[in-house]
């Protein structure tokens, strides 16, 4: 299990918190979100963006950052609210989202956004993006790395498949993806319209490195990092097991995929939320 | 110079080459057809910069773009009819949107692949990239201007797509000449009809010109190498002194050359026109020029274009003094 001090956890988990509040302060009771797939992956972005991942608000372009790919671009929020709170931009950017000239797109626009690697939104682009950063950096025999976030249901485009068969015959041992597996595609479960089981069979057999972790278990996720660095002559997927909507019952009971809360379920949110909050304890230095 | 003729795709090889070591940024992207798109070149001489992803284009366009990214310059390779219809969303999500800087490379581009048949025929690649925004479109015509475009489009910072003709003809230029995006080129001056010709349709165009000339027609050459941005008063200041105007292109003539002149012309100086191409058909297997015959794309259908919207000019000035 990875060492984690407590001060560091506490910061994740109040971070992830954070993630998840200002996911429900962006869309109030008035607009549409994506909180199933915003929510089965802040803690996996909290990780990444709160212990793990080089990178420098103030520079983003700093050439030795890792790169992070949210190839499953509905989930633009999530990545917001982290981007934000990691100092890229004014955390009172994120109520200007999906708004005319707001910074903030419906889905990530790297132009627009300080932080955002690639405009991703058309499912199955985003990770071959991420490969063609990761041959680049392998080209320049560069330490960084690439970080890219891909959807289960991504798993059912064929681009997709196209991009993991090209990143193991390149030997991208400089590549990891972490693999949202919550299950449930826009329509409802996978299982039930093109499922993509055995899944991690299938990334073996593409010769990736394969590895699952609980992916709202935040030393679960950091073992799964750690283990990956240990991978160098072929790229890492680990699959993160997670749940649509995690985190608040008002969202996961919903069982949708993009929807707005009306103005009792919001209010419902914020006292979930209000219950969190008095869980996780920061120690700030 | 010698009027041998050349082998365009070779020019783009050796331009790829030269390149290279002019510029280290400069990566090629390959997706199983460097040999027959003359990029394997390339490969022979950088062969670490020479990146295979084998028959994944779609995939080919986001490593281009994943390298741009990363302060590549990438030339992404395989032939124009997979370049811009299979990889479309690749290329309008992440490199036109992104505005990355991937220089996307369309070989044997229009009927040049004839035998093939209407699989490899890419009659719609230039309509499908005019269209995305931030996307520069190009199809120089010689052996000349391709070497000069393959340079021409590093200093652009930002998506482009170079269709490439595998048509064999003389040479068009000299050596001196020096390609402008963004300008077209006035080949032969003329005062009675225009025609705007695009990629290896310049050799028709002149051709035509030749035959109209000799039936005492005045007719004005102009090369639209750039698609996009289109030089909109270079082509308004001919079509204003000639008033009559033909297009050509080996595409279909819905959204290519003719459909952005016609466009231009609408907006900013409506003129008789007519447009040389593929009309709203696929098209079959035999050689470049037996289809282009064929299909109404020889120099003779341009000379009777020409004639015929000279006629039509005529009869609406008749009819603007009868009136």
């Amino acid at each position: 299990m990875a060492k984690l001090d407590e001060e560091t956890m506490a910061k994740l988990k109040h971070m992830a918190y954070r993630a998840r509040w200002h996911t429900v302060d962006t869309a109030r009771d008035h607009l549409k979100m994506h909180f199933g797939a915003v929510f089965s992956i802040t803690e996996i972005l909290t990780t990444l963006y709160f212990t793990w991942m080089r990178y420098d608000p103030k520079n983003p372009d700093w050439e030795e950052r890792d790169r992070f790919v949210l190839s499953k671009g509905h989930a633009a929020p999530a990545l917001y609210a982290v981007l934000a709170e990691a100092g890229f931009f004014d955390v009172s950017e994120l109520r200007t989202f999906r708004s005319l000239h707001s910074i903030l797109q419906g889905h990530p626009c790297r132009v627009k956004t300080p932080g955002v690697e690639v405009s991703s939104g058309s499912l199955g682009t985003g990770i071959g993006a991420g490969v063609g950063m990761a041959i680049a950096g392998k080209l320049d025999h560069a330490s960084w790395r690439v970080y890219v976030l891909l959807s289960d249901a991504e798993c059912n485009e064929g681009s997709t498949w196209e991009a993991i068969q090209v990143a193991s015959n390149h030997h991208l041992g400089n590549l990891v993806v972490l693999l949202d597996r919550n299950q449930m595609s826009a329509g409802g479960p996978m299982t039930s319209r093109n499922d993509i089981e055995p899944l991690a069979d299938k990334w073996r057999a593409f010769n990736w490195a394969v590895q699952e972790a609980d992916g709202h278990d935040i030393r679960s996720i950091l073992d799964g990092l750690e283990w990956s660095e240990t991978i160098i002559d072929r790229p890492a997927v680990i699959i993160c097991h997670t749940r649509k909507g995690y985190g608040l019952p008002i969202i996961e009971t919903r069982n949708e995929h993009n929807f707005m809360l009306n103005t009792e379920q919001y209010h419902q949110a914020l006292r979930e939320l209000a219950e969190i909050e008095k869980e996780v304890t920061v120690h700030v230095a | 110079m010698s009027r041998e003729p050349q082998d365009v795709s070779y020019a783009f090889g050796e331009a790829l080459i030269e390149l290279g070591k002019k510029n280290p940024r400069v990566i090629v992207v390959e997706s199983d057809l460097a040999d027959s798109c003359r990029s394997h070149l390339f490969r022979t001489q950088f062969p670490e910069r020479s990146v295979e992803v084998g028959v994944a284009e779609a995939t080919a366009i986001e490593v281009g773009a994943g390298l741009a990214f990363s302060g590549k310059i990438p030339y992404v390779n395989t032939f124009a009819v997979f370049a811009a219809a299979r990889t479309f969303d690749q290329i309008r999500q992440t490199v036109a949107y992104g505005q990355a800087n991937v220089k996307i490379c369309g070989a044997g581009g229009g009927l040049t692949l004839g035998y093939a048949g209407a699989s490899h025929h890419s009659i719609e690649d230039m309509a499908l990239m005019r269209a995305l925004p931030n996307m520069t479109v190009v199809a120089p015509s010689d052996a000349v201007e391709t070497r000069q475009m393959v340079h021409a489009i590093a200093e652009i910072d930002g998506p482009v797509y170079m269709r490439l003709s595998r048509a064999k003809k003389p040479p068009i230029y000299d050596g001196g000449y020096r390609v402008e995006i963004g300008k077209a080129v006035v080949l032969r001056e003329g005062s009675d009809v225009t025609l705007f010709a695009i990629s290896d349709m310049v050799f028709e165009a002149l051709e035509a010109a030749e035959t109209l000339a000799t039936k005492g027609i005045s007719a004005e050459v102009i090369n639209v190498h750039t698609l996009k941005p289109l030089d909109i008063e270079g082509i308004v200041r001919s079509a204003r002194k000639t008033g009559a105007v033909v297009t050509i292109e080996d595409h279909s003539i819905i959204g290519g050359l003719g459909g952005a002149i016609a466009e231009c012309l609408g907006e900013h100086a409506p003129t008789p026109m007519r447009r040389i191409g593929l009309r709203d058909t696929f098209c079959e297997s035999d050689s470049t020029m037996v289809l282009r015959e064929a299909y109404g794309m020889a120099p003779s259908h341009v000379v009777e274009a020409a004639e015929e919207v000279m006629r039509v000019r005529g009869a609406v000035r008749g009819a603007v003094r009868g009136a």
